[in-house]
Formats: C-alpha cells, structure tokens, sequence
C-alpha cells in the first residue's frame, strides 16, 4: 500500500465519493411504477390467462377439433368430444386446462384454426387454491366473456403479422 | 428514607420509563420507515407506500403481522433457552436507554458512570445473539452467533479507545457533563470537529457494533440466510429485529453525545436557543441515522477477513495512536479539564434517581 492509497482511504474518499453519488441517484425520478395501481405497456401478443371465445351471436368457436390437445407441450389440456343435444353439432362437452401444467406458450392459439382458444392480456389470476387453477368449461368461457374486447382488439393488432 | 419515599421513586422512574419506551418504540417504527424508503430511494425504488400516506404506517402493518403469525420452535432446539435469547437481547438493547439524556436533565438515571454502563449493557446484549444461535441446534444461526461475537468483540476495543479520547477531553463518565463539556462555539465546540477521526472511527464501529450493513456478516442473507434468527419467526423474531434497531439508535444516540453535542443547539444564539433541546436532539441522531442507513445502499459488504484487519489492524492502531496524541496535546497545552474536588464516596457509586 503506497502513501497515497494509506492517504486517500483514510481520508475516506472513495467514501464520500460514493456518498455523493448515491444522493445524486437518490432525488432521481423512480424506476420504478407504482404497481397495483398503474400499469406497464403489455404487448398485444403478450399470453396470458387462457380464454374460450365466441362468436358476436354468442355461438362458442370452439368446434372440439382437439389440434390444441394434440400440441400442447405440456398436455395441460383435456377435452371431450360429442354432439350438442339441441342441434346435434359436434362441441366439447368437456374443456379443462391445467393452469399449473400450462407453460404459457401460446401454441393452443397458434393451432386454433377458428381463434377460440386464446391467451388474453390477464395475468393476475393468482389463487389461494391449486384447485382454482384446474380451469374447465364454463371458467374459460366466462374468461372470454368478461376479456373479449381486449383480446378482439389485441387480435386486430397483431393481424398483420400472423 | 422512608418506604413510601422509595415507593414514590420508583414509580416515578417506572412512568419515565414507560414514556421514554412508548416514544422510542415510535420513533424506531418510523425508523424503520425511513431506513427502507432512503434505501429505496438510493435504489431509483417506491419502497413501502401502500399502508397509510406514503406507506407512512407499513411498520405499524409489520408489526402486527409479526404477532399474529405461529411462532415456531424447531424440535431439536432446546426451547427455554431459544425464547429467552430474543428477550435478553431486546431488554439489554432497552435497558441501556436508562441513561441517555434526551435533554438536560432528561435521563431516567442520571448515572455518574453512563458511559461504563453503556458499554457493559451493550457488550451484555450479545449474550442474546449467542443464546440464540446456540439453541437453535442448526448450522446457519450457530455459524452467524459465531461470527457476530467475533466482530462485536473486536470493535468493541476501537470504541472504548474513542470513548476514552472523548473521556479525556470531556473529563467525566457522566453522559450529561460530556454533553455540557461541548457547550462552545456552537457547532464547531462539538468533538466531531476535534477528534474527527475518532468521529470517523466511531461511526465505523458502530456500523460493525450493530451488524448492520457492510458488517452485517452475522446475518449475511446470500450465505447464512438470516444468520442467528434463521430459525426465529413471529414474536421472538419481532423481539430480535426490534432490539436491533432499539442498538442502532442507541448507537446514534451515543454519538450524537459524544460527538454531536447532544441536546446543543448548533448556533448558541436565539432563535436557535428557543427550541427545545430535546428537538436538537433528535435531528441529531435522525441525521446520525440517516448516515447509517445511506451506507447501507452504497457499501458493499465486507468480507470475514476484511472485517478484521479493518477492526484490529486499522482501527486498534489508529484509535491507539489518537488517545496518545490527544492526551499529549492536552497535557502540553493545558486544556485538559481541571479534575474536580473528589466527590463524597455515596454519590460517586450509587445510581442517583432523579
């Protein structure tokens, strides 16, 4: 250690130094948001919570093809088939995700050929329960009613790329 | 003196102590506040602002939090001994307030050996850290007890060599004439001026003194987890954080005596002489705080060995070579404090009640 050195650590510079500078940083504006109570931009094909969707005469999409069974990665997804009792036409009877399995990958929406399943823009879905995150049927479907407009929207968005 | 007599003392020592504690368990939960959102701010960070205006009640929610959750004792811990530690620590760390004049004339015990009882109260406290790591019968606390008494053994050394330099200029072990020792000059009386470099020493000691960051090696998060309180939760937990703190302040409190001028108003002129010393105070040791928990965000933690060159061989030298060098610079140049007549025997050995 020279004298110098001895000299400057005694004198506590690097100290002060670093004093200086954390005050400076300390009247800056904050990185940060103000988190439950304002938002960050979330990209329109952000995937979030799934949802079931359907068409604007309140027919659901879904036409129980099972592509999104088949390619889900993680086989979160379960569903059976079988014909409507009014009409006779081919729906699921069962629809269930396992939101614990789920990967979020996106790739149930890429395979729906008619947009019913989707990942919306929700990701505040935390429960008390594992159980409340076995999502069948009719949670999907009210998830695409009560997130319709954002996720048509954020469709509408990102149309031009898909 | 008569029973009735002692009666009146100690119940009148006994509703001091009760306000004093009610007002420093306050001022700790804003404390407390303060220490997270300075380190937030240094950090371009909200910190707490949910609870209350500006998250001004996120201690008081903490607290609360803390006593409602289940305390648990690990089954291999030896119970009696693992609820007692958090107590003996919060109670020393308490008790060693008894002394500190907010005011003049504020002390519950205006003792004739305050510093001494000081220094004995907090050495005592880390008998709780050792309890605690001990009985905990698990690695991680027993490896933090260790280190913690390590460390506070050896700055504890530095700190009686700062109080002994203070001592030789003030000329009394008694905490309120230390204070009225300083009573010149205003701001540049104080001995922060004068012994700057003890001022110095003493900040870093009781930085390492209190385990708090860059010395808080005992409870290292990234290594020991929470060092002697890994295995503490709710109330005894709640006991550990709080005697903590309660030794943090009365760190900032002792300099604010021993170098900050006390209660001294920094400009002894009015309007400055209107306000309350116990106002000074305050801010003085608020100040003194706010120090602490700005190195806290800007110094990066220290590493075992580091520590302790920097305790025994930086510190002991140097605190070594100032006591010299300022009991030289008295005796030569005569400003050394007049020894008074000694006092009669009784007053000098017993704790006088005010």
């Amino acid at each position: 250690m020279t004298i110098g050195q001895a000299a400057s650590s005694l004198l506590l510079k690097e100290f002060v130094a670093a004093f200086v500078l954390s005050m400076k940083y300390f009247f800056r504006p904050k990185a940060t948001i103000n988190y439950p109570f304002e938002k960050n931009f979330s990209s329109p094909r952000f995937r979030g919570e799934h949802a079931l969707r359907r068409y604007p005469n309140g027919e659901e999409r879904c036409i129980a093809c099972k592509l999104c069974e088949a390619i889900c990665p993680a086989q979160a997804i379960t569903i059976e088939a079988g014909p409507r009792r009014n009409d006779g036409t081919r729906r699921t009877t069962r629809y269930d995700i396992d939101m614990v399995k789920c990967i979020y990958c996106g790739m149930c929406q890429e395979a729906c050929p008619v947009d019913a399943i989707v990942e919306g823009p929700n990701m505040e879905f935390a429960t008390e329960t594992r159980e409340e995150l076995l999502y069948d049927k009719q949670k999907l479907l009210d998830n695409g009613a009560r997130w319709e407009r954002e996720i048509a929207r954020n469709l509408r968005a990102d149309a031009p790329y898909r | 003196m008569s029973f009735t007599d002692i009666l009146w003392t100690v119940g009148i020592a006994a509703l001091k102590s009760v306000g004093l504690l009610v007002c420093l368990l306050v001022y700790i939960a804003f404390a407390l506040y303060a220490d997270r959102k300075v380190w937030a701010a240094v950090q371009m960070r909200r910190g707490p602002n949910v609870v209350g205006p500006w998250g001004l009640l996120q201690s008081f929610a903490d607290l609360t939090k803390f006593f409602f959750k289940e305390p648990i004792i690990p089954a291999s811990a030896n119970k009696g001994v693992f609820l007692l530690a958090p107590f003996i620590f919060a109670t020393l760390s308490l008790a060693a307030w008894a002394v500190i004049p907010l005011a003049e004339g504020w002390a519950i015990a205006d003792l004739n050996v305050g510093v001494l009882y000081i220094f004995a109260i907090s050495s005592l406290g880390i008998y709780g850290v050792i309890m605690g790591g001990w009985a905990s019968n698990s690695k991680y606390p027993f490896l933090g007890a260790l280190r913690s008494t390590a460390q506070m053994v050896s700055y504890e050394v530095s700190i009686g060599f700062v109080i002994v330099t203070v001592l030789m200029c003030a000329g009394s072990l008694n905490l309120t004439k230390i204070v009225e020792s300083q009573n010149q000059y205003g701001i540049f009386g104080w001995y922060w001026l004068w012994l700057f470099p003890m001022f110095v020493v003493f900040f870093i000691s009781a930085l390492a003194e209190t385990n708090r960051p860059p010395f808080d090696l005992p409870e290292a998060e990234s290594e020991l987890v929470a060092g002697y309180m890994v295995e503490y939760s709710s109330t005894p937990f709640l006991l550990f954080m709080l005697g903590e703190y309660v030794a943090i302040m009365l760190m900032c409190a002792m300099g604010t005596i021993l170098f900050l001028g006390g209660w001294l108003p920094p400009v002894p002129y009015a309007p400055f002489t209107w306000v309350p010393g116990v106002v000074w105070f305050v801010l003085k040791a608020s100040l003194f705080f706010f120090m602490i928990s700005m190195v806290k965000a800007f110094v990066p933690r220290y590493r075992y060995d580091q520590l302790m060159r920097l305790g025994w061989k930086v510190f002991l030298p140097i605190s070594l070579v100032m006591v010299i060098l300022v009991a030289t610079v008295l005796k030569v140049t005569d400003l050394a404090p007049k020894s008074p007549e000694p006092p009669p025997a009784p007053v000098a050995t017993k704790a006088v009640i005010q």
